[in-house]
């Protein structure tokens, strides 16, 4: 109960975790171990429509461990937001549970929900800052309102400040900010008070690609360093596939998939998965559809696509042997994602032997057609 | 215009803005407050309680619906409890503060609803209790609005003011009706009309310049 009573006065700091060490004693690391953890137990939320009854969500249940960075996506309308604010109270579930640190927090009072709060960053797709105050005050206000003395604050702010790169812009009012530096501002402002959970309400819809990449790879450095568990929604495959570590997707207020991003990205079930995934996949290349036949004809070749979806990237070497005759790379997408190759190859091969050999090696093989032999 | 005329045009201008001053302070501390409860009590709202706020909402509609003239009649009574007396400058400040402070609630109302809800949402997720959203969210983020709402309130006071003056308030509406009306001095008259003209030109280019001041952040 240490630990979490220093949270509650909003003063632990992130190091806290680290003392799970030789030396820390068992209630602690028990404590410990819940801490920034998020627990969704058939978590239900219907809102009354003209229409009728919606389902906002329906049945969720889902863990979300501590450090991680997960993600939810969907389409809008799909519940995201509604999942995400469920987890610091601003939305309240119509049935089931949500559990932060192992602790359910349907129950809390106002005091206690403030203090949830102040262990529960948040940042928002438009900023949401104050235009009335500067960036120093917009920073502090998460501090002032928990009433720590005037030191500490300028402390705090200063120290969040740099962690976001924003130390020169304290004076200044948000209005005069690029769409980047607000969400730094917005960042900082959630980093405050040490929170051990960060939500991030569609954080890089508003920002060019660009800014979107900095701001991606400044939360992840947040979760290396303070260690601290992200959660974030959006409805943009490549935000899952660039930072997150698992991933659920959601469907008309249902989970459809969910797991390490790796997985889901390399072989999505869903239907929905796919759809958010169609973006980021290339499609065959217009020229070889066109030409594509379904049949064999004299001196044509095979074309296949192999899937990666494991620890394994491609070996050349064996491809090569296995086909047992001239072969082309006609397209390629392989990335790494936590350690695990996944994409696929497109490769014209001559004969129909070099399917099955491939998949004798334990290739996941799929035909797409033939094309004649002179491409 | 004789010397004693120009004195009392002088004086007239002094009780105008006295009258107007005094009532729009408190036409600004109540209608404050008002347009905070009418806004932050709808059902959705931080404080909830839709029968007050419907209850409050019918009476500040009576209230404007009452043209200023009848108010101030109508008033007499109430006038006379609060300040003891019906005529002169403490008489008219009752009804002018009366009439003014639901004017300017529905005024700066407008100006607290315009406050992104966002806002709201971010003040709750980093632990703002209520009194907190009000005194950091709603009120600073609405002030270049409410600024621009008491601009308008002060220069239509000015004008009631001068009605106000009809009825034994004294104030440039006081002389213009009894010398430049009644006694035909068009002398008078223009000068009245110049010098309200002059005084509602100041407020409002004041009010601009704080509004500006506010928006330029």
């Amino acid at each position: 109960m240490a630990v979490l009573a220093l949270d509650s006065l909003g003063t632990a700091r992130p190091a806290q975790r680290e003392t799970a060490g030789p030396d820390a004693i068992p209630l602690i690391r028990v404590e410990a171990g819940l801490r920034g953890t998020v627990r969704f137990e058939n978590v239900s939320k219907t809102y009354r429509s003209a229409a009728g009854e919606v389902f906002a969500l329906d049945d969720v249940c889902l863990d979300i461990a501590c450090g991680a960075i997960f993600g939810i996506i969907g389409r809008s309308g799909a519940g995201k937001s509604t999942l995400l604010r469920t987890v610091n109270r601003l939305e309240r579930p119509t049935s089931g549970r949500v559990l932060v640190d192992g602790e359910p927090i349907a129950a809390l009072g106002t005091d206690g929900l403030v203090a949830l709060r102040r262990r529960i960053g948040m940042i928002f797709q438009h900023f949401n800052l104050l235009s009335a105050k500067t960036v120093r005050q917009n920073v502090a206000l998460p501090l002032t309102v928990a009433g720590v003395g005037k030191a500490e604050i300028a402390h705090r702010v200063e120290e969040a400040l740099r962690l976001v790169g924003l130390e020169d812009k304290a004076e200044t009012y948000p209005s005069r900010l690029s769409g980047g530096q607000k969400q730094r501002v917005g960042i900082a402002r959630a980093l405050v008070s040490d929170p051990e959970i960060l939500l991030c309400d569609e954080a890089t819809s508003a920002l060019d690609p660009e800014t979107t990449v900095s701001i991606l790879s400044l939360l992840r450095d947040i979760n290396r360093r303070l260690g601290l568990t992200i959660i974030l929604i959006t409805h943009e495959m490549s935000v899952i596939r660039e930072i997150c570590t698992n991933v659920v997707v959601l469907e008309a207020g249902r989970i459809a998939e969910s797991g390490p991003v790796w997985r889901v990205l390399g072989t999505p079930e869903h239907p929905a998965t796919r759809a958010l995934l169609a973006p980021l996949t290339r499609d065959l290349p217009e020229d070889l559809a066109g030409r594509l036949t379904p049949y064999p004809t004299p001196g044509s070749r095979a074309v296949l696509r192999i899937t990666y979806s494991g620890r394994t990237p491609p070996d050349l070497s064996t491809l090569v042997a296995a086909t047992g005759g001239p072969v082309h790379l006609l397209q390629a997408g392989i990335e790494r994602i936590q350690g695990h190759a996944v994409g696929h190859l497109l490769i014209a091969a001559a004969g129909t032997e070099a399917e099955v050999r491939l998949r004798a090696i334990g290739e996941t093989v799929e035909r797409i057609g033939y094309v004649a032999a002179d491409d | 215009m004789s010397p004693q005329m120009i004195d009392r045009l002088w004086q007239a201008a002094f009780d105008t803005l006295f009258m107007v001053g005094v009532s729009a302070a408190i036409a600004f501390l109540a209608g404050i407050p008002l347009a905070l409860f009418l806004v932050t009590s709808e059902p959705g709202g931080i404080f909830p309680a839709p029968r007050a706020n419907r209850l409050v909402g019918m009476v500040v509609n009576g209230f404007r619906a009452v043209p200023f003239i009848v108010l101030l009649v109508a008033l007499i009574p109430f006038t006379r409890l609060v300040v003891g007396t019906t005529i002169g400058v403490w008489a008219a400040i009752v009804p002018l503060a009366v009439s003014a402070t639901p004017f300017f609630a529905r005024i700066a109302e407008v100006s607290l609803r315009q406050v992104d809800p966002g806002l709201i949402e971010a003040a709750q997720s980093i632990g703002c209790r209520r009194r907190h959203i009000l005194l950091h969210v709603l009120l600073p983020e609405a002030l270049p609005g409410i600024v621009g709402g008491f601009t308008i309130t002060v220069v239509s006071m000015i004008g009631a003011s001068a009605v106000a003056g009809a009825v034994g308030a004294g104030g440039l509406g006081d002389v213009a009706i009894r010398y430049g009306y009644q006694r035909f001095d068009t002398t008078v008259m223009s000068v009245v009309i110049a010098m309200l003209i002059v005084l509602v030109c100041l407020v409002q280019i004041a009010g601009d310049s704080v509004v500006r001041r506010l928006r330029a952040r």
